[in-house]
């Protein structure tokens, strides 16, 4: 009963850090299915979200309020990033494209720095930090908000991606650029488009987490590589595989640091892409891909 | 007439170079420092440039060391091994300093060693690893705390209080396992069984698997040794999991920044602390307690900020270097043999006495086990 007691908490907590990667690795698809970049500034996004809700809610702004500027600033910095960065290179490769990211993500990361300072920052729960007991193990009311966040979020954008005029465009986008254009879709639109939805979301993932994480300009760096791992495990797309390939790598993480050790965390994290990308690179779930010629 | 005119003149003018002369051009005495401060261990390095920059003005406002002003040449290690020893030689070479005070941390002082021990060039460095002064080396004294001293603290504690089953949960970094060795080494000693060893890494977010592995196992109490942000969230987890033995933290938390992190999560934590960190609480009767309160403030007005503990190793490094220059002048040599001769000290990390045998200068009363009550540091009995 007691060992069962411990592996339910590890897999609470690994789901829980599990829903995390999911909604930052869901703001790499999202560009990726439109653009084919993957963007490795995602991270900082998701640090923008944070320590910008720090900063209005300092100001004196209620939480709601300091969200919604929040997300508005990292979707901002999403939109400035794809004008000056991406869109005016004609012809680039995408690994033009993905070095532009890592650049942008460094900059990013560095204007975070002058402006909050090096230092790490807290935001209050959004409602209390009284643990919630299930069965034997707990978990925070903050950890509600997360998976709820991350559910809507998936829920909403599958209807988008499936449903709507503009989320199909996108789609066309990534499948053939030269075709969308052709039957009169406007690409760039579109590119713009994905910058705005994934910041959007890297950021509001960033906005829910740091309660739990705490914030400083560093955090995106791993959380963004964390991230990745899960787009890949999930084949990059745009729905339940990247929630999936989410869960799994949290909960393998922490089952992984109860009963091996802690200090292969991240370890396994990386090692778990590493065989994703040699085996099976179109991801664990994605059937194989058959071109029409 | 014309001769005797050109005779005065000359003579007044040889009058004018010797009274004039010393004033103006007694050259300052030059005291080197290398901080970290950009990188990883900026949190040390800061707070060290902007104390030693604020004791040599207050030295030199106040006239010098024995009338002559201090001239500080401050070199930024950003915490990286290669780029410490470059500026140590640069300082030695090119600035030709008496002396040289920090670096910051540990792997930074090792590299830099064997360049003064060479050069002949008093060292005090304000990293707080053993090895820095175990074995003794000639020229390199340091200010900031032994681990083992901490580590002696909280186990004195726990002996007293019946405490013998622990659980360490450490940083994987130079802090983390340093700690960590002393942590294991010690604990039979006094009466300790360590019964769960787990390590964290430096930027993760959560640690309810080492925790929730931790609960298994029947501990008394838990040590974690990091330092921000690590620390906060191991208090956060621990609340989470409703975890209720008691939490221990290392020295490298004591600030109020721990607090503001860690939030409700921090009441009832207890860690061991220079004084620095409590001065307001301490009996008037203390020793350190009038410098403590004076650099605090001091470091308020100046900067902003409250002074902490990582100040202080550099205010204490200006300081002994000011002792030992008034007495012995600005030889390197002679900087040397003053330093190991200083007893008695009050500085801000404890009671200084240096000795031929023993250049760390301090003992485990250098540190105070302080609790959070209330969102606020108190004394522990």
């Amino acid at each position: 009963m007691e060992a069962f007691g411990e592996i339910f908490q590890y897999i609470l907590s690994g789901f829980s850090t599990g829903a995390i990667y999911a909604l930052i690795g869901f703001g790499f698809a999202v560009i990726y299915n439109s653009t084919g970049i993957i963007n490795f500034a995602q991270g900082e996004f998701v640090m923008l979200g944070g320590l910008a809700t720090i900063f209005f809610i300092n100001m004196n702004f209620p939480l709601p309020v300091s969200v919604i500027f929040a997300i508005a600033t990292a979707t901002l910095t999403g939109v400035v990033f794809e004008r000056l960065a991406i869109r005016p290179l004609k012809n680039a490769t995408p690994l033009n494209l993905v070095l532009i990211t890592i650049g942008a993500s460094i900059l990013i990361r560095g204007g975070a720095m002058l402006m909050w300072g090096k230092d790490t920052h807290v935001l209050p729960s959004f409602s209390g930090s009284d643990p919630i007991y299930i069965a034997d193990a707990t978990i925070l009311p903050q950890h509600l908000w997360i998976f709820s966040i991350t559910v809507l979020i998936i829920a909403a954008s599958r209807m988008f991606f499936n449903r709507s005029i503009t989320g199909k465009a996108m789609r066309a986008c990534a499948y053939n650029r030269e075709a969308a254009g052709l039957v009169g879709i406007d690409v760039k639109k579109m590119v713009l488009f994905s910058f705005i939805i994934s910041s959007a979301i890297g950021s509001l993932a960033g906005i829910i987490i740091a309660p739990l994480t705490m914030s400083s300009y560093d955090v995106g760096v791993m959380l963004g590589l964390k991230g990745f791992c899960a787009a890949i495990i999930g084949g990059m797309s745009n729905g339940a595989g990247t929630v999936i390939g989410g869960l799994l790598l949290g909960i393998l993480e922490s089952l992984g640091a109860g009963f091996i050790s802690a200090s292969y965390k991240d370890a396994i994290a990386f090692i778990i892409l590493l065989l994703i990308l040699f085996f099976r690179p179109e991801g664990i779930f994605r059937k194989d891909e058959t071109e029409r010629v | 007439m014309k001769k005797s005119i050109f005779l005065c003149l000359f003579m007044l003018a040889v009058m004018m170079v010797l009274t004039a002369g010393p004033a103006v051009a007694a050259p300052p005495v030059k005291i080197g420092a290398l901080f970290s401060v950009t990188g990883p261990a900026s949190f040390l390095g800061e707070p060290e440039r902007n104390t030693a920059q604020m004791v040599a003005d207050d030295i030199n406002r106040s006239g010098g060391i024995n009338g002559r002003k201090v001239q500080l040449i401050v070199y930024d290690t950003q915490g990286d091994a290669t780029k410490a020893v470059q500026a140590a030689n640069r300082l030695i070479k090119d600035d030709k300093v008496s002396a040289i005070i920090g670096p910051s941390i540990t792997g930074d002082t090792m590299a830099v060693i064997p360049v003064v021990e060479k050069a002949g060039i008093p060292l005090i460095s304000c990293a707080a690893g053993i090895k820095i002064t175990e074995p003794v080396k000639k020229w390199v004294f340091k200010t900031a705390q032994n681990d083992s001293l901490a580590v002696s603290r909280i186990y004195e504690y726990m002996q007293k209080n019946r405490i013998n089953k622990v659980a360490l949960l450490t940083v994987s970094d130079s802090f983390g396992s340093s700690g960590r060795e002393q942590l294991v080494m010690q604990a039979k000693a006094f009466g300790i069984q360590i019964i769960s060893n787990e390590t964290y890494g430096p930027k993760d977010t959560d640690m309810t698997a080492q925790l929730t592995k931790i609960r298994g196992t029947g501990a008394q109490a838990i040590i974690c040794w990091g330092t921000n942000p690590g620390p906060a969230v191991v208090a956060r987890n621990t609340r989470q999991l409703g975890l209720k033995i008691p939490l221990f933290m290392s020295h490298g938390v004591s600030s109020r920044k721990f607090i503001e992190l860690a939030g409700n999560a921090a009441e009832g934590i207890s860690l061991p602390s220079g004084r620095v960190l409590v001065a307001n609480l301490l009996p008037s009767s203390d020793r350190q307690k009038k410098n403590l309160l004076k650099y605090k403030r001091d470091y308020m007005k100046r900067f902003g900020t409250e002074g902490d503990h990582f100040g202080g190793h550099a205010w204490d490094a200006m300081m002994l270097l000011k002792t030992a220059i008034e007495k012995g002048g600005d030889s390197p040599a002679a900087i040397r043999s003053q330093l190991e001769g200083i007893r008695n000290f009050s500085g801000i990390g404890g009671i200084f006495s240096f000795s031929p045998q023993d250049h760390a200068g301090l003992t485990k009363d250098a540190f105070v086990l302080v609790q959070v009550k209330k969102k606020n540091w108190v004394l522990m009995k």
